[in-house]
């Protein structure tokens, strides 16, 4: 159904790798169903969320020129839809996942260094303190001020409880892996180490195969 | 309800303000694991009053998903001040991201919340049917000659009683 992107014209040609309309969609999808199912908030992908809007536009102003009444039409609106679906879904997952960890986000942001890649788009680094500031806000209006002056504070970063990282999640190898590490050597038991076919699918935990995540040699699922 | 609940929480604090620095103060040292468990308990009762109002704040940001920018009034009423700022300021702040994604406009993600299941088809009336509702509430007038966009499933029975036609051009 995505072939249906690549009858038209429209090229995001600007960026470093140029895919076709095609690869485009199917990286929103993979990002998409990768943000949905990590815990944590996952790297921004801001040109590829640019480059879908274009995409997105390219296909509405198509659209306006078929004839009215092809039944081509409503394909290609079914898969505007789709698109505008799976984009929308990305992004509230990733807002929603700003929202509840809220004052990790922003410290992770605040101590990362120049060189590594940013986990938050500008706009959404921007979101996050007014949220943080609206909440701190209320917090104090409410109650705070009418506390001790010792206990006029909350600590964010412990009230708020950070991601879940040792949480299960299912996964189906791109990338062939050796030696992934999945329980370290204790007096008890010997370390235990696994292969990951290319293909495989598991169910293992999130904090063992993150790195794998972020570098796209696996895919959640 | 929600103003006196939290003042009826503040209230048990106040008494308990001075008596911390008095004990210091005099030198009566037996008192500090007293004031220490007290101190405890302080910091305990602050977690229930934030956690209860954040838990209000977590249920007002909801509503914005579910019924957009402008509130019922009957829910309106049950909020303080406080909270009818914050939900302005929330509002502010999603609109300002909304509008800065991809291209001019923006995209509005609280639209889209399911995946589009309909497949429409192009149908023309061959003979007055009257008012017609389809799934998102809207109603159409099928007369004769008109011609419509609407769900498939939707126009199928009517097509086999003969009163839609179904337009291939």
């Amino acid at each position: 159904m995505s072939d249906a992107g690549s009858d038209f014209s429209g090229e995001d040609g600007s960026q470093e790798d140029i895919m076709t309309p095609a690869e485009l969609i199917a990286k929103l999808e993979e990002t998409w169903l990768n943000e949905r199912f990590s815990p944590e908030l996952l790297e921004n992908k801001s040109e590829m969320v640019e480059c879908v809007m274009e995409q997105l536009m390219h296909m509405e102003e198509n659209l306006q020129r078929v004839k009215k009444g092809d039944v081509k039409a409503s394909i290609h609106r079914m898969e505007i839809d789709r698109i505008r679906f799976v984009l929308s879904s990305y992004l509230r997952s990733r807002l929603q996942k700003v929202e509840k960890f809220f004052p990790h986000v922003l410290e992770k942001e605040k101590s990362r260094s120049e060189g590594d890649p940013s986990f938050l788009s500008p706009e959404e680094f921007a979101f996050a303190k007014e949220y943080m500031a609206n909440t701190e806000t209320y917090l104090k209006a409410v109650a705070l001020k009418h506390m001790p002056p010792n206990l006029q504070q909350v600590d964010m970063l412990k009230a708020v409880p950070e991601p879940c990282l040792d949480c299960f999640v299912f996964l189906r190898v791109k990338e062939r892996q050796e030696n992934i590490l999945v329980e370290p050597e204790t007096d008890d038991q010997r370390e235990y180490v696994v292969d990951l076919d290319e293909g495989s699918q598991h169910l293992m935990r999130y904090r063992t195969i993150a790195p794998l995540v972020s570098s796209g040699a696996v895919q959640l699922i | 309800m929600h103003r006196v609940h939290t003042d009826r929480l503040c209230v048990p604090f106040h008494p308990i303000k001075c008596g911390g620095n008095e004990a210091k103060c005099e030198g009566k040292s037996e008192l500090i694991p007293t004031i220490k468990f007290r101190h405890c308990c302080l910091l305990r009762n602050q977690r229930c009053v934030a956690a209860y109002l954040y838990d209000r704040l977590l249920r007002i940001r909801a509503l914005r998903w579910e019924y957009g920018s402008v509130l019922p009034a009957n829910i309106r009423f049950h909020m303080c001040a406080e909270e009818l700022e914050w939900f302005n300021q929330y509002k502010k702040s999603l609109a300002t991201f909304m509008r800065s994604l991809g291209g001019d406009e923006g995209l509005d993600i609280t639209q889209d919340m399911k995946p589009p299941k309909s497949l429409y088809i192009e149908v023309r009336c061959l003979k007055d049917h009257g008012e017609f509702e389809i799934d998102d509430g809207t109603v159409i007038l099928l007369k004769k000659n008109s011609q419509h966009f609407l769900p498939r499933w939707k126009c199928e029975q009517l097509i086999r009683q003969g009163v839609l036609e179904h337009v291939i051009s």
